[in-house]
């Protein structure tokens, strides 16, 4: 008896926290293990990637649009502007891309086993995470290649990524919950992300959105993540510390996602079961 | 120990559970179909009561059967004391850790090897990582599956993936265990050594285990309590011999 009691307490987590970690855990390797599972450079893709993209965009936006030549942004300081734009863009645009449809292809799971059902959106959102740390090296990579000196100002990276995350935590957990009851919201938020990345500043340096049309200026100054790639623009490229304005809108966004997430999720959740 | 023991909890506890399904005719898959089902009012949807006032309580130790025919809503009621289905009203409570040998690999992802799919499929048993790593010998030894770890699951013929989500469930000894007919799966040497383990697990009297099979003769034989559930209703519930005399009578 004695030696059962024993043997229990170390067989199982001790507590649903500890048990959530735990999956979280192992399907976030999981994700990494299938993505680079039979590719010759594996993870090196997360660094390249980003490069590559980093390169495609400085020759198409420097010579058609004439981004960065005259104004706020240097060339020397374009490509760099660039991609800490792209990352971060990307990580919102990966993370709930693959939230999305996080609870319907974990239907063969949820319907055998018992497990929280929020899992699934976050363990999309950490996995997008792992990709942008990986990016980092490239942004690291750049900054070398162009002597930009890291600042202090790095220190602000954590609080940055933390409100991010729980913007895309957010935004996951809402739509991996409506997309259960409605199929569309999958094929329509690819549009909705390509809009969105016209929409933000990635490439559009701010005196070519000086001469855009007033409207279109609004939709850009009044996105979420124009306030998310300032944060991150500031720390990296501008090396300061962030304005209390985007602090404040960062985190607004973030707690407002979270919100929005958390009660369309928690409210619908016990339903999915029925759909999927 | 002794508190709960004296106080006399149940093991499972199944109050008035009633389970109903939407069946929806056909199913919504997107907004427009939906904005003119609403602008129809055909929103609708006929309701199948799949269970309907069900109550039953399990006690520590006992090893109870499910029978009915097809359809009758066993899996219905595993699901929901397995706790993967909310009942529409009632409540189901379970005591304790529950290994549910519901479907074997559910937890797999195909992809990954026989190794990693351990650590997963731990993980969401609720094992923790230490106790994986310390059993993992034990559970490839009992599935007899140690030359293939490192081969994708995909590969695998069904029973041997059924051989390491059996080995996987019942490493340790669960505080209510759940069988559904998981164990026609497999060749007959690795169903006996199933068979054993539960044996095993009933005999050892602190485990409850809970029993669905077609197979009236091995309820029968392993089985000292029997429920039957016929169309959603609670039709008898008593000794394995009495319960099971009656299911077979019903045919005649």
């Amino acid at each position: 008896m004695a030696e059962a009691t024993k043997s229990n307490a170390v067989t199982h987590a001790r507590s649903k926290m500890e048990k959530d970690l735990f999956i979280l855990q192992q399907l976030v390797s999981k994700d990494f293990k299938i993505k680079y599972r039979r590719s010759i450079l594996g993870v090196a893709w997360s660094v390249l990637n980003p490069l590559l993209m980093m390169v495609v965009m400085a020759v198409v936006f420097s010579t058609i649009f004439a981004q960065g030549r005259n104004g706020s942004i240097t060339p020397e300081m374009y490509p760099l502007y660039l991609i800490v734009g792209n990352i971060t863009f990307s990580l919102m645009s990966e993370s709930t891309s693959t939230a999305l449809s996080s609870i319907i292809d974990a239907s063969s799971l949820l319907k055998k086993v018992k497990v929280h059902r929020f899992v699934f959106p976050v363990q999309k959102a950490l996995f997008a995470l792992v990709n942008f740390a990986f990016s980092l090296i490239a942004v690291a990579i750049v900054m070398l290649w162009f002597r930009v000196v890291p600042t202090w100002h790095l220190i602000w990276l954590p609080v940055c990524l933390l409100l991010l995350m729980g913007f895309c935590t957010g935004l996951g957990l809402l739509l991996s919950a409506l997309t259960v009851f409605f199929r569309d919201i999958r094929h329509l938020w690819s549009v909705v992300i390509t809009a969105w990345m016209y929409f933000t500043p990635i490439f559009w340096t701010t005196d070519f959105i000086a001469m855009m049309p007033r409207l279109l200026q609004v939709f850009i100054y009044a996105n979420p993540m124009y306030n998310y790639l300032q944060f991150m623009r500031d720390i990296f490229l501008f090396q300061v510390n962030p304005s209390a304005y985007t602090l404040a809108m960062c985190a607004g966004w973030s707690f407002v996602a979270l919100i929005l997430g958390y009660v369309v999720f928690h409210k619908t959740e016990h339903k999915f079961i029925l759909y999927i | 120990m002794a508190d709960t023991q004296s106080a006399q909890k149940h093991a499972i506890e199944v109050d008035d559970v009633t389970m109903i399904f939407n069946m929806a005719s056909e199913q919504l898959n997107n907004l427009k179909e939906y904005f003119i089902k609403l602008a129809k009012h055909e929103l609708f949807f006929t309701e199948f009561r799949a269970l309907k006032h069900i109550s039953f309580t399990v006690d520590p130790g006992e090893t109870v059967g499910l029978v009915g025919t097809n359809g009758s809503g066993k899996s219905t009621m595993l699901k929901i004391i397995a706790g993967v289905l909310e009942p529409s009203e009632g409540s189901c409570t379970v005591r304790g850790n529950i290994a549910p040998l519901i479907e074997l690999g559910a937890g797999f992802d195909m992809e990954l090897t026989a190794r990693e799919n351990i650590y997963l499929n731990g993980s969401l048993l609720g094992y923790t990582r230490e106790f994986i790593k310390e059993h993992f010998d034990e559970i490839v030894e009992f599935a007899e599956l140690r030359d293939f770890l490192d081969m994708p699951l995909k590969n695998y013929s069904s029973g041997m993936v059924a051989r390491i989500a059996f080995a996987i469930a019942t490493i340790t000894e669960p505080d209510v265990l759940i069988v559904d007919e998981t164990l026609s799966v497999g060749d007959v040497f690795f169903q006996h050594k199933c068979e054993e383990r539960i044996r095993h697990f009933i005999d050892s009297g602190s485990v409850t285990v809970l029993f669905v099979s077609h197979d009236i003769e091995q309820v029968e034989r392993i089985c000292d309590r029997a429920i039957w559930i016929e169309k959603g209703d609670l039709r008898m519930d008593g000794p394995v011999g009495e319960v099971c005399e009656a299911y077979r009578n019903q045919f005649n």
